[in-house]
């Protein structure tokens, strides 16, 4: 299945906001307004939000380390993403949680989450609900490659295929695990082979290829809404950045690097609408422009917001 | 009174929680058509069915992140960690993800979840199937804590926990199963965080958990027949710790013993004697002891265990030091 034209744009603009979001997080970083750890996902655009635009305001995500991609393809709001990295009290989570601990229930943001493959169990929960509830919702759990690896996977895999359940499993392969390349971290590289061993359905796609991406979701999404189960996609990807910022990436080369810049989804992906049509010059340059501002407004928000008081720190306590 | 068995009134709390809120679910292995290892869920697959009774396999993180999951979309679920002795092998949804998931997410979420397991040694289960860990969960902010020693608070307090809006585990005691007591007809509620005296006395407060509660009743009668009056507290709920309760009874009684069969180092015997020496200090009349087995693992051959395990009679021991 292809976007239309609305979706193909939507997918665009979503793109942009989300590389343009995570560069501005970068910088913020750098300069010392964000603080604690941020991971980064620039390059990978295309997965989630080709794979987000296939997915019901009430749909499920569960987010990974890597997460804002994700989390921003689901509906967040860049204003309270970015005022919660900035540990604000306007922030989704009251500054409780930071770039790690994203969660925006309303949208079916699950969370991000700070330890790898541990949000696979949940989405396995959160399917099994709308499975036994009837209520049509479908559950994506997003992981990488390095959380392939996870006892937790394996079990959620498992658990969601025994069951049939309304969950789709999309791997971010971005070829590193931390500072570990694939090879060394695990011998069977094909992610989505896996899924032979769970008898699901699964597929591996060029993650670069938001069109390809699209396609394999839409399958995906489709078995889920109808009963037929879980699928594992397999989405090849990259990260240009390190695993956090501040990483010195002496695990490869700049050669490497620039081999995917030369793959980057955004150009890509702007060709194919400009062929089909879809996009104009003009067009092109208003939705750039357009997003940068968005992504200054939410800048601009998250700075002007208040600190949270520090005696917040006893509320929603119970035990 | 009825008398009932502590793991029949397990399966009453589930069956009547699961008839009043269609959205309480139960999950775990061998809990659905064979009723559970120790029969604690037995005949609810029959009653409720195979959606709401989910057997799973062996996969303790994927069914307690299941539990998590579920409760974040709507429903209410019992999960069944089978020996508590497994539940390291799910900590980190117990801590990283079930614990910290309201806090972290600002208060926007809320997690009606319940787990369910069990701990007790003195069924010769050997070192990885008798320990008692309730003191990890303790340590943790985020999770209630209960752990109940009588078939009436194993359902009142199953029974509270399931309509409780917040991840509430439940330590059952495996050697508890079988022993029968009163519960209260009709519906029955035992409040979490509520101590309960089990056992007036004047001079000595026995503070006791799960089946040292039993135990520490057997030792009050022999201390009772040497003219020393035994006051034996359970707290029932470890997380949050009813400390008025606690300090009001060391107050009246000036002394303090403290019985699980935990571990003594970080054990939830050093909370309570922690407590008590902050806040009731002065009125100690001699120094508190603790009654914990050996810092080993739970050993298998009896003779062994049965040094292993604490019992009245080092209960009794313990509170002639203290009346000294």
């Amino acid at each position: 299945m292809e976007p239309t034209r609305e979706q193909a744009l939507g997918i665009y603009r979503m793109m942009h906001l989300i590389r343009r979001f995570e560069e501005r997080v970068a910088e913020c970083f750098a300069g010392g307004e964000i603080p604690g750890f941020i991971h980064l996902s620039v390059g990978q655009e295309a997965v989630p939000a080709a794979v987000c635009a296939l997915l019901r305001e009430d749909d499920l995500v569960a987010a990974t380390h890597r997460g804002h991609g994700q989390c921003l393809a689901k509906g967040a709001d860049p204003r309270r993403m970015m005022a919660e990295l900035f540990g604000r009290a306007t922030g989704y989570c009251r500054g409780r949680g930071g770039s790690m601990h994203l969660c925006h229930l309303p949208r079916g943001i699950l969370g991000t989450n700070g330890v790898v493959g541990a949000n696979l169990p949940i989405a396995v929960g959160t399917a099994l609900a709308a499975q036994i509830r009837g209520s049509g919702q479908v559950t994506v759990g997003f992981f990488g490659d390095g959380a392939a690896n996870t006892g937790a996977a394996h079990e959620a895999l498992n658990l969601a295929s025994v069951w049939d359940l309304p969950l789709v499993f999309v791997c971010e392969n971005n070829l590193y695990a931390e500072f570990t390349p694939q090879a060394v971290h695990t011998k069977a590289t094909a992610i989505a082979e896996r899924a032979a061993a769970y008898k699901m359905a699964g597929v591996t796609v060029d993650g670069n290829d938001a069109v390809a991406v699209f396609a394999a979701a839409a399958d995906a999404l489709d078995r889920a809404r109808h009963g037929a189960g879980p699928t594992l996609v397999e989405a090849l990807t990259y990260r240009y950045r390190g695993h956090h910022e501040g990483d010195p990436m002496a695990y490869r080369t700049k050669e490497e690097v620039e081999s995917w810049r030369q793959r980057d989804p955004i150009p890509r992906f702007q060709g194919w609408l400009l062929g089909k049509g879809f996009l104009s010059e003009a067009d092109d340059q208003r939705l750039v422009a357009e997003v940068k501002s968005e992504v200054d407004a939410a800048t601009e928000f998250a700075r002007q917001s208040p600190w949270p008081a520090p005696e917040a720190t006893l509320e929603d306590v119970y035990a | 009174m009825p008398e009932v068995r502590y793991v029949r009134a397990i399966a009453e709390a589930l069956a009547e929680e699961m008839a009043r809120d269609e959205r309480v679910i139960l999950l775990g292995e061998d809990v659905g058509a064979p009723g559970g290892t120790f029969g604690a869920t037995r005949g609810l697959y029959q009653q409720f069915g195979k959606d709401r009774v989910r057997d799973t396999p062996i996969s303790e993180t994927a069914i307690v992140g299941a539990a998590i999951g579920a409760a974040l979309n709507g429903l209410r679920p019992v999960v069944e960690v089978m020996f508590m002795d497994f539940i390291a092998i799910c900590w980190d949804q117990v801590v990283n993800q079930m614990a910290k998931m309201r806090y972290m997410f600002g208060g926007q979420v809320r997690l009606p979840l319940v787990l369910r397991t069990h701990v007790g040694a003195g069924l010769n289960a050997g070192p990885q199937h008798s320990g008692s860990l309730e003191a990890w969960a303790v340590h943790v902010p985020g999770l209630k804590v209960v752990m109940p020693s009588t078939p009436g608070d194993v359902k009142g307090l199953l029974k509270a926990a399931i309509r409780e809006d917040n991840p509430v585990i439940v330590v059952e005691n495996k050697t508890l199963y079988a022993m029968k007591g009163e519960v209260p007809a009709g519906e029955h509620l035992v409040p979490i965080g509520r101590a309960e005296v089990k056992r007036e006395g004047r001079d000595v407060t026995v503070v006791a958990l799960s089946r040292m509660v039993h135990e520490a009743l057997k030792a009050a009668e022999v201390l009772a027949a040497e003219g020393v009056s035994v006051e034996v507290l359970d707290p029932r709920t470890l997380s949050p710790l009813d400390r008025e309760t606690l300090l009001a009874s060391v107050g009246k009684t000036g002394r303090l013993v403290v019985v699980h069969e935990a571990w003594a180092p970080c054990g939830v015997g050093a909370e309570i004697v922690a407590v008590v020496a902050e806040d009731g200090f002065h009125s100690l009349k001699a120094p508190i002891r603790r009654v914990t087995p050996p810092f080993t693992p739970v050993p298998f051959s009896p003779p062994m265990e049965k040094f292993w395990l604490p019992d009245a009679h080092r209960i009794v021991a313990a509170v002639r030091e203290v009346m000294a």
